[in-house]
């Protein structure tokens, strides 16, 4: 159509980018990149959400001047393949992607599963891969060079609230070493990050670890628990089993009456804890990598909360939810590749990937800095209390929106 | 070691614990022995070991918290996943337990099997795979400081268990097809030669096991919460509890499932909760060595 109406278009395009941006969109040249997403199968939905995510961050970068590379403006555009949820499929399609397609640069795709079945591919020739979407911390053990992820590692889920009982103690002026932790979380690579992050962290405050058991997968039963936790009285609660364990467990404490001061938990959304138990979901802490309540804010999207809402007309069909984490972090991840082709002053992979490698960067997804094997060290993980059946912001207490109600009723 | 030694001496600190731990396990015991009991009735007379056991249980829980969602009051859910799970049983039974009734073992094992994995993807493709459970709102009762506590929901959901059970044993004992089911179990030819029609027997039998599982399942989706691929847990238990207490012997598997609701409780309390399974199937091989060891010196014709 533009091919057509050329003239027209143009003189059209000229105009509209007159009365919104100084530097039209149209006039920039292409960076092509890469991404294998899971668009079919069981990561389908949050699949969208990433590529929602990317795609979202590549028309606001448009928007606002598109990438300046040198002298010259430049524009992403993405090449999608559909990876079907399958680790094999993802590593065939990351092959094709860079051989066939000539990709130089790539995006993540969805979940660590297929983050582990891309990473050795785009390692191979040294295609800097920026992903958005792989918490496992056994992806950052591997010495790779060319992979980095915006979010935090799934050992500091629960991590936080170790912090945050360390500083409540100290409030009450209170040793951190006398507060006792609780610790059950599911016998998978994932939840067993989730606990050895918080022992690491509890162990640096010499707190004691009071109860430590691993749930089965099947199991949807936690009274043993919870009694043994009636018994030994601990301060903190950590509970990591998907949306099941959450379910369960805060199903069974309201239930048990389990008073502890703290409960964190992960999966509240998932499981919908609120509306399914509305009275004993009160006060209980949940872990996630974003909230738009945050007062992180950029250039670019603005704050968190303005993220949030010109996401949401962008994409009526999130109007009546709340935009979750998984799109956010995957417009970071974009912008983490805009920031680095701008420093870098060329489009060659290895100065481009060397420039994401010092990125310093402040987002509306938290700030962006990345350690020596790929992974953010500069952005925490978020708490949220669900006080009032509503999700505030707790922790980190400089991001935070609202007090912490501690100890928990 | 240091964290059994530590658990067995909260036991013995706090005594009271003990008569939780009972209570709790009890409670859960009572729904296994349901699931157990319609487990036992199909294999004492069609000699099918049904291995969909556990996913009749979901099956159930779904129906029930699908028309919870609808709006209906939760404990209505109980007796219609009994009449909406009948149905499914008997469609089960003609489409595949018919055809496998007289096979070998490892036909009806492995035709079990399928039925077990067809249904439990069908339910993920209805309702997802994410956890699901009904809230009664109901309060809990507390004993004894707090420490022991019986949440409404489960005593309801076991009272209706009990009655269920009563009902399914007076059914048995009294009525013209209970006394047919039974007859059948002894000697289906001898049944069959008495005018007896062994088929209408079967189906009825395996329909009524599939009533009594979504009944379990109602309860169960009540009081814990269910999940489309979580029927396995209930067919292993039920396996083990059969197995445990013998076919036809129901008081035998009633106790046995409140025996082996208790000793996991015990077990995860002190061993770990990780654990829980194991003292399922350990017991299981206690009492096969034991009943082993009882019987070599009866010598018995093989069947």
């Amino acid at each position: 159509m533009f091919r057509i109406g050329l003239p027209v278009a143009a003189a059209a395009l000229a105009l509209t980018a007159y009365s919104t941006t100084p530097a039209a969109a149209a006039e920039c040249d292409i960076i092509p990149i890469g991404a294998a997403i899971s668009l079919t199968g069981k990561y389908a939905t949050n699949g969208y959400h990433t590529q929602n995510g990317y795609e979202f961050a590549i028309k606001k970068i448009a928007e606002n001047g598109g990438v300046q590379v040198g002298d010259k403006c430049y524009n992403f555009k993405v090449t999608y393949y559909d990876d079907e949820s399958k680790g094999d499929r993802g590593a065939t399609l990351a092959e094709r992607l860079i051989n066939q397609d000539g990709k130089q640069f790539m995006l993540g795709p969805y979940s660590s599963g297929l983050t582990k079945a891309i990473a050795p591919v785009t390692e191979k020739y040294g295609i800097p891969m920026v992903e958005a979407e792989g918490a496992s911390r056994s992806l950052f053990n591997k010495g790779y060079k060319y992979l980095f992820a915006v979010l935090s590692t799934s050992e500091q889920y629960l991590a936080s609230a170790i912090t945050l009982a360390a500083e409540m103690a100290e409030k009450e002026g209170k040793d951190p070493k006398d507060i006792k932790v609780a610790v059950a979380v599911e016998n998978d690579p994932f939840s067993l990050d989730i606990r050895a992050g918080v022992l690491e962290d509890a162990g640096r405050y010499g707190m004691q670890i009071v109860v430590d058991e691993k749930l089965p997968r099947d199991l949807s039963d936690m009274t043993a628990i919870l009694t043994k936790v009636k018994l030994v009285k601990p301060d903190v609660l950590i509970v990591s089993g998907h949306s099941k364990g959450a379910a369960t467990a805060v199903r069974q404490i309201g239930e048990q009456n389990v008073s502890v001061p703290m409960v964190a938990i992960t999966h509240c959304e998932a499981a919908d804890v609120v509306g399914n138990f509305p009275d004993f979901a009160e006060n209980v802490l949940c872990s996630t990598q974003w909230a738009e309540t945050l007062t992180y804010e950029d250039p670019i999207f603005g704050t968190a909360a303005n993220y949030e809402q010109e996401f949401k007309q962008a994409y009526p069909e999130y109007k009546e939810k709340t935009v979750p984490y998984q799109t956010a972090q995957a417009s970071a991840a974009v912008y983490v590749f805009k920031d680095a082709f701008e420093r870098a002053g060329t489009l060659e992979k290895d100065a481009v990937r060397d420039a994401i490698a010092e990125t310093k960067l402040s987002t509306f997804y938290g700030n962006i800095e990345f350690s020596n094997a790929g992974n953010n060290i500069a952005k925490p993980m978020v708490l949220r209390q669900i006080q009032n059946g509503k999700y505030k912001v707790v922790a980190p207490s400089e991001f935070a929106s609202d007090e912490l109600v501690w100890p928990r009723q | 070691m240091d964290q059994i030694l530590f658990n067995l001496g909260l036991l013995v600190e706090f005594p009271i614990v003990n008569l939780k731990i009972i209570i709790d396990g009890l409670l859960i015991g009572a729904l296994f022995a349901l699931a157990a009991y319609g487990l036992a009735l199909v294999w004492g007379v069609m000699n099918v070991k049904n291995l969909a056991q556990g996913d009749f249980v979901i099956a159930g829980g779904y129906v029930a918290w699908y028309l919870a969602g609808l709006g209906l009051p939760p404990l209505l859910g109980v007796p219609i996943a009994f009449v909406v799970m009948w149905g499914i049983g008997w469609i089960a039974y003609k489409l595949v337990i018919s055809r496998v009734i007289e096979r070998d073992l490892f036909t009806s094992l492995l035709a079990t099997f399928g039925l077990a994995i067809m249904m439990a993807q069908i339910m993920n493709l209805l309702f997802g795979s994410d956890t699901q459970t009904l809230d009664l709102g109901y309060q809990t009762l507390y004993f004894a400081d707090g420490l022991i506590d019986v949440p409404i929901a489960k005593l309801i959901g076991v009272s209706m268990a009990t009655a269920l059970a009563v009902a399914v044993i007076i059914f048995m004992k009294r009525s013209r097809m209970g006394q047919a089911i039974r007859a059948t179990a002894q000697d289906s030819r001898a049944a069959r030669v008495m005018g007896i029609d062994t088929e209408k027997v079967y189906a009825f039998t395996f329909s009524l096991n599939s009533a009594i599982c979504g009944a379990a399942g109602a309860i169960i989706v009540m009081v814990w919460v269910i999940q489309p691929f979580y029927g396995i847990t209930y067919s292993v238990r039920s396996f083990v509890i059969v197995t445990a207490a013998g076919l036809g012997n129901l008081p035998g598997v009633i106790a046995a499932g409140l025996g082996i609701g208790a000793a996991e409780q015990y077990g995860s309390h002190i061993f770990g909760i990780g654990y829980q399974q194991a003292i399922a199937v350990l017991l299981l091989l206690i009492v096969l060595l034991v009943k082993l060891m009882l019987q070599r010196r009866k010598r018995q014709v093989l069947q």
